[in-house]
């Protein structure tokens, strides 16, 4: 508990930006590996269809990663701005 | 053994873009010098990563190499055209203030940015001051002086510590200079302007035949933005008219990238300033607005098929979004951009952190470091690529919605 305070305290010098940009990074990974994971699974199911499905796949990904980088430039801002 | 049996070497064309490349090349290739941050004193990573992701009024090659940049700035009393080389002092530092004989204005550059300063009450820009906020502004017999050196005067009263912060007073000005962003768009258009003009010329002149020389790297690259991007998103007819937009964007935003990407090369972040992708999104959103007809307007204020309780709510969101998405393109891309860049910077500045340590630790953090670093640098490959296929595939999309005829109605639910 007391670990948590500290961290809590350091991460508080810099306007909690770091945990901004922890939660983001755990969003986009949450997001873009569920869109792997279903991607993988349909892929399994029917290989001739794997080369149209990756291209959305990596669509969809960077699309996702777009909202989780709203979250870094919020983040950057609170610190440099 | 005849060397001019190939045939770059046979035709002028090919001789020139050997030319080209060679030059390119050998501009661009230096020794790598480990240059910036440094303030004299502890190495911050931070305002290193920062300062090399922003925009500047010189580009800097390695070392001591600067290549300044001009500067067109206007005020009230005029407009300034000058060489930023004005601001630097014997140390490569930008710290001297620039009196314009034309205006009168007396300029400095402050954190990449010219200010106007009145020029009795200088601030002394140099970093390796400490400025105490107590003392008094630079004395008025300093006035007619145009160089803001570091004063021993200034450091007597207040001891020797690391860099403070001072009190910056400047007006900014209207500022068109001739930045490094700007400089790396306007040469990514000539190229991606002059190969594509030229190979048209080519499609023109070789009408029939197969496609030769840079007609073969290019062809493919454009069917593929014509027949996976514009054709699926906007139909056969449409698409010709949005073709010339949608190539341009993808081909400019794909160079520009990959320009931020070349070591060595001045460290250009062409993508990564909100400037130039705030308009690229603006012209986005410019040909939506122009092209949207009666039914995208209409399904924006009067979504069909939507209970009435929910049009309440979904009315003003669609509204917002008609700004919000152009918005959002702008911000994808220049993230996407910029997160790579600072990643790449990161772990460099991994290696000086540890490095000032000790040195053994530096080197070893320096073999990871680089290992990481290489192989981020083939995602950003990736990325550069898929940004401005995203880009490109969003506003194809864009444009299909906005000019989508009447008969889509069936389709729905």
């Amino acid at each position: 508990m007391e670990l948590l305070t500290v961290l809590l305290e350091a991460a508080a010098a810099a306007g909690y930006a770091g945990i901004g940009a922890g939660l983001a990074a755990i969003g986009a990974g949450i997001g873009v590996g569920l869109i792997g994971s279903h991607a993988l699974d349909a892929m399994a199911r029917q290989p001739e269809s794997a080369g149209d499905l990756r291209a959305n796949m990596i669509v969809a990904a960077a699309l996702v990663e777009g909202v989780a980088l709203f979250a870094v430039i919020v983040c950057l801002l609170v610190v440099f701005g | 053994m005849k060397i001019t049996s190939n045939p770059i070497y046979r035709k002028a064309s090919g001789r020139f873009f050997t030319l080209l490349t060679s030059a390119f090349l050998m501009l661009f290739s230096a020794n790598l010098f480990a240059s910036g941050g440094e303030e004299g004193g502890k190495f911050n990573a931070g305002e290193m990563i920062v300062h090399h992701i922003s925009d500047a009024h010189s580009i800097h090659f390695f070392g001591h190499a600067t290549l300044p940049l001009p500067c067109i700035v206007k005020t009230d009393k005029g407009i300034d055209v000058f060489m930023s080389s004005v601001f630097m002092d014997e140390h490569h530092e930008f710290s001297k203030s620039y009196t314009s004989t034309s205006t009168g204005n007396t300029y400095v550059l402050h954190h990449e940015k010219i200010y106007v300063v009145d020029g009795a009450h200088g601030t002394n820009m140099s970093h390796d001051a400490h400025i105490d906020p107590a003392t008094p502004p630079v004395q008025p017999e300093h006035a007619d002086s145009t160089i803001m050196e570091v004063g021993g005067e200034l450091n007597a009263a207040a001891p020797v510590a690391e860099h403070k912060e001072e009190e910056f007073h400047g007006t900014p000005v209207l500022d068109f200079s001739i930045t490094k962003s700007v400089l790396g768009m306007l040469m990514m258009l000539t190229l991606v302007v002059v190969l594509f003009v030229r190979m048209a010329k080519a499609y023109e002149k070789r009408k029939g035949q197969a496609p030769k020389g840079m007609q073969n790297l290019l062809e493919p690259l454009v069917l593929f933005i014509k027949d996976e991007v514009a054709i699926p998103a906007l139909g056969k007819k449409r698409a010709q008219k949005f073709l010339p937009f949608l190539l341009t964007s993808f081909f400019f935003i794909w160079a520009c990238n990959i320009l931020g990407l070349l070591p060595f090369a001045g460290g250009f972040n062409i993508t990564g300033t909100l400037s130039i992708t705030l308009v690229l999104a603006g012209l986005v959103f410019i040909i939506t607005s122009i092209n949207g007809n009666a039914h995208y307007w209409g399904h924006i204020v009067w979504p069909p098929g939507v209970p009435m309780a929910i049009k309440f709510i979904l009315v003003p969101i669609e509204i917002l979004s008609v700004f919000i998405k152009p918005a959002v393109l702008m911000i994808r891309l220049t993230a996407n951009i910029n997160a790579g860049h600072i990643i790449i910077l990161a772990f460099t500045s991994l290696i000086f952190i540890f490095g000032e340590k000790s040195t053994g630790a530096g080197f070893g953090v320096g073999v990871f470091s680089t290992a990481f670093m290489i192989f981020m640098y083939f995602i950003e490959l990736l990325v550069a690529f898929l940004q401005a296929y995203v880009f490109t595939l969003l506003a194809a999309l864009y444009f299909g919605d906005a000019t989508q005829e009447h008969h889509h109605e069936e389709a729905h639910h």
